[in-house]
């Protein structure tokens, strides 16, 4: 309604703006790069030689082997990849059964529900109150049969850090493959593929200022994996298709950039989030934070606020110049409630009344102030309104 | 927004004017498996649209999730009055207890003043009471009135009809010439979340105790057939009774009687009446304390006729007409109006 001083983007976690070093990367390969990679000549070379860059700083961040890495569309191929290469390929060996946490994005969730519809077993972990899967539901779960265990490092929505290692020591005693999306974790947390011990690990580039449509499966050298895209020899025969260089030059700078300032831009991030948290606690009555406080990413904070309808706060906010999100959108973009504070154990009106907050590298005390000093408004005036159609 | 050609005319006209518009659409039902073929209003395609109307106009624009009251308020009421013998008007449910309830409520949340709609209808106040009058939209082929009659005071101080004083034509030439991206769509004829106008299997689906075998009897009790569930049939329906009349006159359905399951079938002549009552009537005058002359209709398209009209209380409402009328259906609404101004009206017993 207002014609607003300012907008604020509170919504990494959806997606992020990109870093100005990764927007000239992908401007220059693509006006000065356009060579296939594939290609014996000059100017295949030149495309390698950028995809060899972005390779050896995704190599970087995740404390990997260059040929553990290949490249893809991004999280969700990844996902794809992970879950259905290994179950490909385990399946001659009669595992067909495949575990997840009930807090997957949909990228693994209906992968997972693909491949029961044709025949694998499936099995979702359960989840505490504050979002963490213990070690414990997958002792119970995990059986001779079990072929990938897959459990995302950190959840999109409430941000809560999952005990990647001590999962993925269960699955190989059980003779499992270990999978772990960490699309929301890579560029936000440290990320070691090998003090995380698993075996497959996703991440995409748009979530830490990288472009959207590039990503990267890390598979552990040695894992037996069936390609998903079938084709041309690229990327050692396990992702067929001509890469899409710039993309994959803007992703290397982005993993560049976030191995560099981690230990300086995690503690940033995270002192604005606390003073936004603290900042709507104090500010809104009948306010509380999802998740687990001592165990998420720096940027995240999931907050209900009690007798309001999160879509018409979300919209409130927007109009406030104020960009925020809930749950996951469906196709029309409306919102539903969300999988993952419902496997939470949280209450129907709860689900229903809680907002993300995620913040990223252009994020300033200026746009956290703003929010707390707007949002006690906007929840006045719907609690005034929405009190016969929201339980309390 | 309803991505139609109406709702995206009334956003615009009032961009144009001015306004700080929000544009809103409602999501009523699952869109998420496939169910796209589900109906044809307010399909995902319809909420597509309204977004690229609302793009091309420069307002914002949000989607709302309505899927669950729009199934408490409107689409089970929808399958109950078959399932007890009567015809519902979901159109008009919807527009008094979501489009003018919560959605208006949702709207104020966010500071709107008021809520505009695409319906062709106007709103006046009139100076001597202060009352809020709904009258005929001036494109008497267009007319939405009937579907608002229960409108409340409250919910028509805050509605904004523009387009109800304008012909059809002229709002689709305005879309075209303002080159809103659903000027040539057609109108949507189907309720909304019916495909292919299958009502009939879509309340079998949803109540399931419906499919109950019954009997087709005439004026007389004697007993002519049998049928699969009184859903099935509307008062006034000819076609496909499966019967043949023993004299070869044409059998119409003449009233359906939910506790025994019988459809009550006969002649055309039998359908006619004088007299109906109706309940929870709305009153957008005041109520009147001794009975008054008006045109009162009594379906969508149904030529508003002559009668006196007295109020029981309770809510309730006699409607004397002065000549017969066919069909007069339980479940629809009947509307009393003075010329164009609809005095109120009530749902047929
Ligand atoms: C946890 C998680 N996994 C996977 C994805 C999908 O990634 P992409 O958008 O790159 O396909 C997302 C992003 O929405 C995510 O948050």
């Amino acid at each position: 309604m207002n014609v607003s001083p300012m907008r604020v983007y509170f919504d990494y976690n959806a997606t992020s703006p990109l870093a100005e070093d990764v927007t000239d990367a992908v401007v220059r390969a693509t006006r000065d790069v356009f060579g296939n990679a594939s290609s014996v000549h000059h100017f295949g070379q030149q495309a390698k030689a950028t995809m060899d860059a972005a390779r050896s700083a995704v190599a970087t961040l995740l404390n990997a082997d260059l040929s553990e890495i290949v490249f893809t569309s991004g999280g969700t191929e990844s996902d794809n990849f992970a879950i259905r290469g290994a179950a490909e390929a385990l399946e001659p060996t009669g595992r067909r059964h495949l575990i997840a946490s009930a807090i997957e994005h949909e990228a693994v969730l209906n992968t997972l529900k693909a491949l029961a519809r044709r025949g694998w077993r499936t099995t979702l972990l359960s989840v505490d109150q504050s979002g963490i899967v213990s070690p414990d539901r997958l002792r119970d779960a995990i059986g001779t049969d079990t072929a990938v265990v897959s459990v995302m490092q950190a959840n999109n929505e409430i941000g809560t850090i999952q005990p990647i290692a001590a999962l993925a020591a269960i699955a190989h005693e059980h003779g499992a493959l270990m999978h772990t999306d960490a699309v929301q974790s890579a560029g936000k947390i440290p990320v070691d593929v090998r003090a995380l011990g698993v075996d497959l690990l996703s991440m995409s580039a748009h979530k830490f200022n990288g472009p959207k449509g590039a990503g990267v499966l890390w598979i552990k050298r040695g894992t037996r994996m069936q390609p998903v895209l079938t084709g041309g020899k690229h990327e050692r025969n396990r992702r067929a298709g001509t890469e899409n260089v710039p993309a994959i030059a803007g992703l290397g700078v982005a993993a560049r950039l976030a191995a560099g300032k981690l230990s300086v831009e995690a503690p940033r991030v995270a002192a604005l989030r606390d003073r936004l948290e603290a900042g709507i606690l104090r500010a809104v009555p009948g306010t509380a934070v999802n998740g687990a406080p001592e165990s998420r990413v720096p940027n995240t904070t999931n907050i209900s606020f009690e007798r309001v309808e999160a879509e018409s706060l979300l919209i409130a906010l927007d109009l406030e110049g104020v960009a925020v999100s809930t749950g996951s959108a469906c196709s029309s973009g409306t919102l539903e409630p969300s999988h993952v504070l419902r496997a939470m154990g949280l209450a129907a009106h709860r689900t229903q009344s809680s907002l993300r907050f995620s913040l990223g590298m252009f994020s300033t005390e200026e746009e956290v102030d703003r929010v707390i000093e707007v949002l006690p408004r906007l929840v006045e005036k719907l609690r005034g309104l929405t009190r016969k159609t929201v339980p309390a | 927004m309803s991505g139609g050609v109406d709702s995206s005319v009334a956003a615009a006209l009032l961009a144009e004017q001015g306004h700080d518009v929000i544009g809103l659409s409602m999501q009523l039902y699952d869109q998420s498996e496939g169910h796209t073929s589900f109906g044809s209003c307010c399909s995902i395609d319809d909420l597509h649209d309204a977004r690229r109307v609302a793009a091309a106009i420069h307002i914002p624009h949000y989607i709302l999730n309505f899927e669950k009251q729009f199934d408490q308020q409107v689409i089970s009421n929808f399958v109950q009055e078959y399932v007890a013998g009567r015809t519902p008007l979901p159109c008009a449910r919807c527009n008094s207890d979501l489009k003018f309830a919560t959605l208006a409520d949702r709207a104020r949340g966010l500071g709107a003043d008021a809520v505009a709609t695409g319906h062709y209808a106007r709103v006046e106040r009139a100076e001597a009471s202060g009352r809020y009058l709904l009258k005929r939209g001036v494109d008497s082929g267009k007319d939405q009135s009937y579907f608002l009659f229960s409108l409340t005071q409250e919910q028509l101080a805050s509605a904004l009809f523009p387009v109800g004083d304008r012909p059809k034509e002229t709002v689709r030439d305005y879309a075209r010439r303002r080159r809103l991206p659903v000027a040539n769509k057609p109108d949507s004829q189907e309720i909304c979340f019916i495909p292919g106008h299958d009502y009939r299997s879509f309340v079998t689906r949803r109540a399931p105790e419906a499919a109950r075998v019954g009997v087709f009897v005439d004026e007389h009790g004697d007993v002519l057939g049998t049928h699969e569930g009184i859903h099935r049939f509307t008062v006034g329906q000819r076609k496909g009774l499966g019967l043949a009349s023993p004299t070869g006159t044409p059998m119409y359905v003449l009233a359906l009687r939910a506790a025994d399951q019988q459809v009550i079938v006969g002649p055309k002549s039998s359908l006619e009446r004088t007299t109906l009552t109706a309940s929870d009537v709305n009153w957008i005058l005041a109520e009147p304390n001794q009975p008054l002359r008006a045109a009162a209709q009594i379906r969508h398209r149904h030529k508003a006729a002559p009668a006196a009209v007295r109020s029981l209380g309770d809510g309730r409402a006699e409607v004397v007409f002065d000549a017969p009328q066919t069909a007069i259906t339980p479940g629809q609404a009947v509307v009393f109006y003075d010329g164009d101004t609809v005095v109120g009206g009530g749902w047929i017993d």
